[in-house]
């Protein structure tokens, strides 16, 4: 298998390993944002509570959860690593001024996906400590509802709890903004890493890239601020 | 015109380098060169040491006068070389910062001149094709489909100059690399050797320390002969597909 650590580790497989762990988290988003959508059902939280016991509870999910764990450890530190590796190699001795001409991407973006990704895993970590945990090991309220069958987890009174607070919104709505940031650059970004620019379809994957970036993350924003604002 | 200019200069590469001031008299229809050219005369006059910078051809194909001149590889202007910029782009009293090539693997010789060799160990490392010498065979013997020549062609433009590594926030050398992967594997006579050539120079790459390609697509932005990522693409694609689908050695 001496190939395969070979193969990883030069510059071309460590991308490679970005590009995919960021689709997979692309992927994830989408899951994700549909699951808190149910956030702004006016039923008392026994949809969104129903989904989070499932979601915690089926063996294929926990599986798959696993795996996201995973993905989200190894795009951090392999981007990291990368950035360390690409600081190196710029030097020691910067440039006094620096331009760069008009790029088809944001150079600006595209050149500070570390700093990005560090607020981004941040915010994970909080968010993670502040939900996924007390619904793990925390002392969570709990519901019942008619037509369901045993106890229910009260997340959603959690979470609704938590969008109540000015500040913690404020928080989110910012972090929501530096995942679209980096996204905008990270989605047509892993196509290209994968190889695939083509005259044909590269202008309809940075389309869907920009429209992925602004719609996702604006969607996960918008629940906390309605919670807020409405409920 | 009067100009100012502010010039790295460092005597080797083991002393540390710093920015001079020179005030130079050129007219707009001097080359850039040549207006360094001029500030060289005056300062030989006054038995200083004169700025050296690489240059060659002076026409924009051989690709040794890196410098960046106010943050711009090559200069403001899209698509040229340095020796290809006139001094039109300036102004009466402007103030012009020239640096040299900044990468860790391009380290400075003297001034503005920086050492490239990197590049020519990537080369030796497969930017070639082997053919049997003897007669100079029949141009046409071999048809080429005409899609596959004119991005052979595109790629084939690229000289070496190493804007791409110089304008990359990585120092990355994907550009190049993939230029020259993509010239000579789109080939029929370059195909053969494909899969050696990709693995080969990408491992001499990153063992000459270059950075690792973000996608940033400055490298496409200042490349002197305005070459597209579209071939880092393909160099990636020929990677996975040497790496993964072929029995070479990683």
């Amino acid at each position: 298998m001496s190939w395969f650590s070979h193969f990883v580790s030069s510059s071309i497989g460590q991308k490679l390993i970005m590009s995919l762990t960021g689709l997979f988290l692309i992927l994830f988003l989408v899951v994700h944002l549909i699951g808190n959508l149910q956030l702004l059902a006016e039923d008392g939280g026994e949809s969104f509570n129903v989904y989070a016991r499932f979601m915690t509870t089926n063996p294929l999910i926990k599986t798959i959860s696993y795996g996201l764990y995973f993905f989200i450890l190894l795009h951090t530190w392999q981007g990291i690593f990368l950035w360390f590796k690409n600081r190196a190699a710029r030097g020691n001795t910067g440039y006094a001024v620096k331009k760069t001409r008009a790029v088809g991407t944001s150079a600006v973006l595209s050149s500070r996906m570390a700093w990005l990704g560090i607020i981004v895993f941040v915010f994970i970590v909080i968010h993670m400590v502040q939900f996924w945990l007390q619904m793990k090991l925390g002392n969570v309220q709990m519901a019942t509802y008619p037509g369901h069958e045993g106890e229910y987890k009260d997340l959603f009174v959690m979470v609704i709890d938590a969008f109540k607070n000015p500040a913690f919104v404020i928080f989110y709505v910012i972090c929501m903004y530096v995942i679209g940031l980096h996204l905008w650059h990270g989605f047509q970004s892993s196509f290209q890493t994968l190889g695939l620019n083509h005259k044909k379809y590269t202008p309809l994957i940075k389309g869907i890239g920009k429209v992925y970036s602004i719609l996702i993350p604006a969607g996960f924003a918008i629940i906390p601020i309605i919670v807020y604002l409405f409920r | 015109m009067k100009l100012n200019l502010k010039i790295w200069r460092q005597k080797n590469n083991s002393t540390k380098g710093g920015f001079k001031s020179y005030q130079v008299d050129a007219n707009t229809h001097m080359s850039f060169l040549e207006m360094l050219d001029v500030l060289n005369e005056t300062l030989i006059a006054k038995k200083e040491e004169p700025v050296a910078f690489e240059h060659d051809c002076r026409e924009g194909i051989c690709g040794v006068c890196s410098m960046v001149i106010d943050g711009q590889t090559h200069g403001p202007w899209k698509g040229t070389t340095t020796c290809q910029l006139h001094m039109r782009e300036f102004k009466e009293g402007d103030t012009i910062t020239i640096e040299p090539f900044r990468a860790k693997s391009f380290p400075v010789v003297k001034d503005l001149v920086v050492d490239r060799s990197a590049f020519d160990r990537i080369i030796q490392a497969g930017g070639y094709i082997s053919v049997n010498t003897g007669q100079a065979p029949d141009g046409n013997a071999i048809p080429v489909e005409r899609e596959k020549s004119s991005f052979a062609f595109e790629a084939a433009a690229c000289i070496g100059c190493g804007a791409c590594v110089a304008a990359c926030p990585n120092a990355s050398a994907m550009l190049f690399v993939s230029a020259k992967v993509s010239h000579l594997g789109l080939l029929p006579q370059g195909d053969v050797e494909h899969s050696d050539r990709v693995l080969n120079m990408v491992k001499q790459m990153d063992d000459e320390g270059f950075g690792r390609c973000s996608n940033v697509t400055a490298c496409e932005a200042e490349c002197p002969k305005e070459i597209s990522v579209a071939n880092i693409a393909r160099l990636n694609r020929a990677y996975f597909g040497a790496a993964l689908g072929s029995e070479k050695k990683v």
